[in-house]
């Protein structure tokens, strides 16, 4: 393990001054997942700012009926928080079957969203990753990559996005709230995760020191009827080999209003928008669903051993659609 | 007042306390004066030549003591030969020792050791060794080598032939009314203990002193010495914490010796622990292989003939093979028996002891097998199995020393509501929701196998009534201590509570290394003669005291209870051992015991036998299973602690689980090396995947593997435990699963 300095900021703007300030230095909030990367040596900041200090941790109500969530609000907190469970019941589900109890009780939700892929040739220093060394080579394409994404993925990365919550929120349309040198401003959840494309090693629209203080989760009535589903080798403290969160709302049998969100299958948090839109008007049934699912997979890239996703984020996303699908005629018999 | 038997009590275990609240110090945790860290260099290619170390930026990095390679260590004393631990001798874990010459043989094997004064700069170090190769062409998998596939003359260290033959396979084969084949892949695995590898050396003078994680602390001094070039009783092996094993720290690995030659180096104690992902390289495996099974029986049942070739790959340096064609030999009355081991020379590390090595797998193929044929035939699983029952041992014809599967079958049968089931294997038949249902059961077979060595422990007294038993075993996290503890109360007749036992170090009598579920019915044997000893020479120390109220008495007439002697019928008559020993002014009282082992031949057939049952629900939709109960009664002897012998059955039987469904290690295709090293990518079921366990123990008496009957339960829970599931499945789907683990994408129903 490299030595680093460390330093613990007691506010915002020191914060952000800090870290701006040295191009070599990053933010530590939980930890859970930059301890590892420090000690596998993937990651190699001279310098950490402890940010665990900072008043952002807060969940709260605003204004105009949203909900926010501190950046450096536990995953513990935000699924527990009796708005959260009542107005978005997928973003709960989510968040509980995410890592483990001990890590949920750690991880901030900023970290969450910031997290970086699993894929064992990223975190493995002496194997090509174009994310990890731009322009050495994915040795995922043809190597073991079981696990790996088959949507969004590019000739140079097809790690899938670990989170299971930013599933939830990319179907909630969530706002990300960050500050940076130059003040405030807010990014669209989708628009915050690129696409591996050419350059993978870029993963979200921001400027080195921007530090996320918040997430804004829309008035969404729809959310409240929504579910997640998570498909994986073992119950618990595992990634997602496919999942869904599902929000829908119908109307007489048609559905009015559907949220997707995809993961365990993308080089992001997947917003099924091709999904969405072959739901909307249709009768909420299992043709109408696997429509959908063929629709947003169409596209998928299969390599090697992760063929059986394709088939895998179908049922999922149809499942979950059909869990739903039943809430919703039960909550209006 | 009537006291309990101190044998079969569940009591707690002696090092829990220590274990969960951290005081426990394990070997990389002792830190003597001066100490510092080695860390590896592990060869990142797997087959080729070193052609250049770059040591010089470590060599100048913070902390750096000094940076080992082939260029600059000591060449070992002696070439390693590959000997099992149970032999009680040596125990390399393979004929290699790293670090001797440029040659590369696997990859993860070490090329370099940095040394440094904290662990944080050793690791650092080691990152700035600079290793060049010359990689050249490699095997790593049963694929790549098939075609250069050999037949073993002796595999697992030379103890087991490369072929068995009883009968006549062809005229059994023709003989059968129906023939069935199956071919059964499994995943390579890992241990995957807590407590990775680890071992702190310390030099006085030619003196070496070694905390070492290890099942054998004589195998560890022998092996270390031998490589050393130095005098075995100049070195001493502490091993009192040992953070589980499960057949990893069985063999000494190169490690100890390579933390001693470092300290020898740098003059200075010397910690060096193997991070998680180097345990896959240098602490052994279960290789990866393939099982062909052919299996002929009548209409009525009754096996005429199995047919049984495995393929692995091994090492270039040892033909090692985990012999799981036991169980096909070992379960069933069939006449007429072929099995071949094949090995194919590949870039690994020698594959080594997993916990049921050979059974594990053996027992699966057998055991799914008798599931497909007890279908075939329109038989009920557990019928079939009766109907080939084998009333002595099938191999040589001799008795069993003890049995009890009939009586395990009919116990797990109605603890599990077997004989309610519906025996339709139907795809959906027992449906909840999304989710199928099914059943299955599984036989389940682990050797008593035979130590070597004669076992030694030693009892003592005091004048305070208090005993201590010192014995040189370890105590993997069995419960092997609080076990010791319990039969030397027993033997004193006093309470567990008022004993102490002393283990895990080279300074003690010596025993068996913890191999082989062997370790209970070893040690108990020696610890109970010592014991056994002690009373009857404090009894006649009181008989022939004139102060005693015993004196005089005849020692047929005494009994021992809570530590006090005293007349049977007559209670008030008596005292206790500390009493007497303090009016004769006497500290103490010691005595030696000593058990010399039968050897192999026996006479009988010796093996632990069980009954496996498992219920899942499948949802073949998204491929997932979960197995909602298992029942696994098991006739182990006897019982020493019903407590943690239920532990280690139990966790056995998690170990199935595991193995049925997550355990995997997968070969890097392109790269030749392991591919998911580390617990985030090698699967192990957590506790939202446990299942409600029910545990059973029958005890059957065996008077001939030692002198306590006991036949061992650190591996008989595994095995059975995953055919048992794969049955259940079917049931539950109609489909047959033969490869290991069973993952989401094969169960998935296609598309």
């Amino acid at each position: 393990m490299r030595s680093f300095a460390y330093s613990r900021a007691a506010d915002v703007e020191s914060a952000v001054a800090d870290v701006s300030a040295d191009p070599t230095s990053e933010y530590l909030a939980g930890g859970t997942t930059e301890v590892d990367m420090l000690r596998l040596g993937v990651v190699r900041p001279r310098r950490v700012v402890d940010i665990n200090d900072l008043p952002i941790a807060a969940i709260e109500e605003l204004p105009d009926g949203g909900t926010r969530l501190g950046g450096l609000a536990r995953m513990s907190d935000v699924a527990a928080h009796p708005v959260v469970r009542e107005r978005y019941p997928m973003v709960t589900e989510a968040l509980e079957k995410g890592a483990s109890a001990q890590l949920r009780n750690m991880a901030s939700m900023g970290g969450n969203l910031m997290q970086r892929v699993r894929c064992s040739y990223f975190r493995d220093g002496d194997r090509a990753c174009n994310k990890r060394e731009p322009g050495s080579g994915c040795a995922a394409l043809d190597g073991v990559n079981r696990t790996h994404a088959v949507l969004g993925t590019s000739e140079h990365c097809i790690a899938a996005h670990p989170s299971d919550a930013a599933v939830a929120l990319t179907a909630l349309d969530a706002v990300i709230r960050l500050r940076g040198p130059e003040g405030e401003r807010t990014v669209a959840f989708d628009d915050f995760f690129l696409l591996p494309g050419d350059a993978p090693e870029r993963e979200h629209p921001i400027g080195h020191g921007e530090l996320i203080t918040a997430i804004d989760l829309p008035v969404l009535p729809v959310a409240r009827t929504s579910h997640y589903l998570k498909v994986r080798d073992r119950e618990s403290y595992e990634f997602a080999l496919a999942s869904a969160a599902v929000a829908l709302g119908t109307e007489g049998g048609t559905v009015t209003e559907a949220r997707i969100g995809l993961g365990g299958v993308a080089t992001k948090p997947w917003r099924a928008r091709r999904a969405e839109q072959a739901l909307a008007g249709s009768e909420a049934g299992p043709e109408a669903f696997a429509r959908a699912a063929d629709a947003e997979l169409a596209d998928a890239v299969p390599r090697g051993m992760n063929g059986f996703k394709v088939e895998l984020a179908k049922r999922t996303m149809v499942r979950a659609l059909t869990e739903v699908a039943a809430r919703t005629r039960g909550g209006t018999a | 007042m009537s006291i309990p038997p101190q044998i079969g009590r569940g009591v707690p275990r002696a090092d829990a306390h220590a274990k969960v609240t951290g005081a426990a110090r394990y070997s990389a945790e002792h830190r003597p004066t001066g100490a510092v860290h080695a860390v590896l260099v592990c060869s990142r290619v797997p087959s080729g030549r070193i052609t250049g170390i770059d040591a010089s930026r470590a060599l100048v990095s913070e902390g750096v003591l000094a940076v080992l390679s082939h260029l600059n260590l000591p060449r070992v004393a002696a070439q390693p030969r590959l000997i099992p631990s149970l032999a009680g001798t040596t125990a390399h874990g393979q004929s290699f020792f790293p670090m001797q010459d440029e040659r590369i043989h696997y990859a993860g094997q070490p090329v370099a050791m940095v040394v440094a004064d904290t662990l944080e700069r050793a690791e650092h170090a080691a990152e700035l060794v600079g290793v060049d190769y010359a990689e050249e062409p490699w095997t790593t998998t049963v694929d790549q080598g098939r075609d250069r596939a050999y037949e073993a003359e002796h595999i697992f260290g030379g103890f087991v032939p490369g072929r068995t033959d009883r009968g006549d396979v062809e005229a059994g084969l023709a003989e059968a009314e129906t023939v069935l084949e199956s071919t059964h892949r499994f995943a390579a695995n890992h241990h995957n203990a807590i407590e990775p590898s680890a071992a702190t050396a310390v030099w006085e003078d030619s003196k070496l002193t070694l905390y070492d994680t290890t099942q054998g602390p004589t195998a560890t001094r022998l092996t270390v010495a031998e490589l050393l070039g130095v005098p075995p009783s100049n070195v001493r092996v502490v091993s009192e914490f040992v953070g589980g094993s499960f057949g990893g720290k069985a063999m000494i690995w190169a490690h100890p010796t390579l933390a001693a030659m470092a300290a020898q180096h740098v003059r200075a104690p010397v910690t060096l622990a193997l991070t998680r992902a180097q345990t896959f390289s240098n602490t052994g495996h279960r290789e990866e292989q393939e099982h062909t099974l052919t299996l002929g029986a009548r209409s009525d049942g009754t096996l005429t003939a199995i047919r049984y070739r495995k393929l692995s790959p091994t090492s270039h340096f040892d033909d090692w093979a985990e012999p799981s064609l036991g169980p096909a030999a070992q379960l069933y009355a069939c006449p007429n028996f072929e099995g071949v081991y094949d090995l194919v020379r590949a870039n690994t590390m020698t594959p080594t002891f997993m916990r049921a090595p050979g059974e594990g797998t053996g027992a699966f193929v057998i055991e799914t097998a008798m599931d497909e044929l007890a279908h075939e035939l329109g038989l009920d699983p557990l019928e079939l199995r009766l109907r080939n029952h084998a009333d002595t041992d099938p191999e040589t014809g001799n008795p069993w020393s003890s049995k009890g599967l009939r009586e395990c079958y009919a116990r797990g049968a109605e603890l599990f509501g077997w004989h309610s089931r519906d025996p339709r294997p139907v795809q959906g038949a027992r449906r909840e929701g999304d989710w199928l249902l099914g059943t299955g059961m599984a036989s389940a077979v682990y050797p008593v196998y035979s130590v070597m060595n004669p076992q030694r422990a030693r009892a003592r007294v005091y004048a305070d009534g208090r005993a201590v038993v010192e014995t040189g075993c370890s105590d993997i996290g069995t419960g092997a201590a609080t076990v010791m503890g319990q039969v030397a109360a027993e033997a004193l007749g006093m309470q567990s509570e008022a004993v102490t036992v002393h283990y895990g170090d080279t300074e003690l009598p010596n025993t068996v290394a913890a191999v082989g579920s062997a370790g209970a019915g070893a040690v108990s044997a020696a610890v109970h003669t010592a014991a056994r000893k002690l009373r009857d020479q404090l009894v006649a120390q009181a008989l022939a005291d004139q102060g005693s109220p015993l004196y005089g008495a005849d020692p047929d007439e005494i009994e021992v209870r809570s530590g006090r002697m005293s007349l049977r019928g007559s209670p008030g008559t008596g005292e206790a051992y500390g009493e007497m020993l303090g009016r004769n002014m006497t500290f103490d009282a010691e005595a030696v015991g000593s058990w010399q082992p039968p050897g192999r031949d026996s006479g009988y057939g010796t093996a632990t036998f069980g009954a496996q049952f498992a219920e899942v629900a499948v949802d073949p939709g998204l491929g997932l299973v979960r197995v909602r109960r298992m029942t696994g009664v098991f006739a182990p002897g006897r019982v020493l602690n019903r407590r943690t012998a239920h532990s280690q059955l139990m966790g056995g039987m998690l170990w199935g689980l595991g193995q049925a469904l997550l355990e995997a290690t997968h070969m890097e295709p392109n790269q030749g090396r392991w591919a998911n090293p580390s617990l985030g990518e090698y699967l192990v079921p957590v506790n939202a995947d446990t299942p409600d366990v029910q545990v059973e123990m029958l005890e059957v008496e065996d008077r001939v593997v030692n002198p306590l009957g006991v036949k061992g339960v650190g591996e008989i829970g595994q095995v059975g435990a995953a055919a048992a599931i794969a049955n259940a499945l079917f049931h539950a789907t109609g489909r047959r699963f033969r490869d290991l683990p069973i993952t989401i994408e094969s169960v998935m129903a296609p598309a």
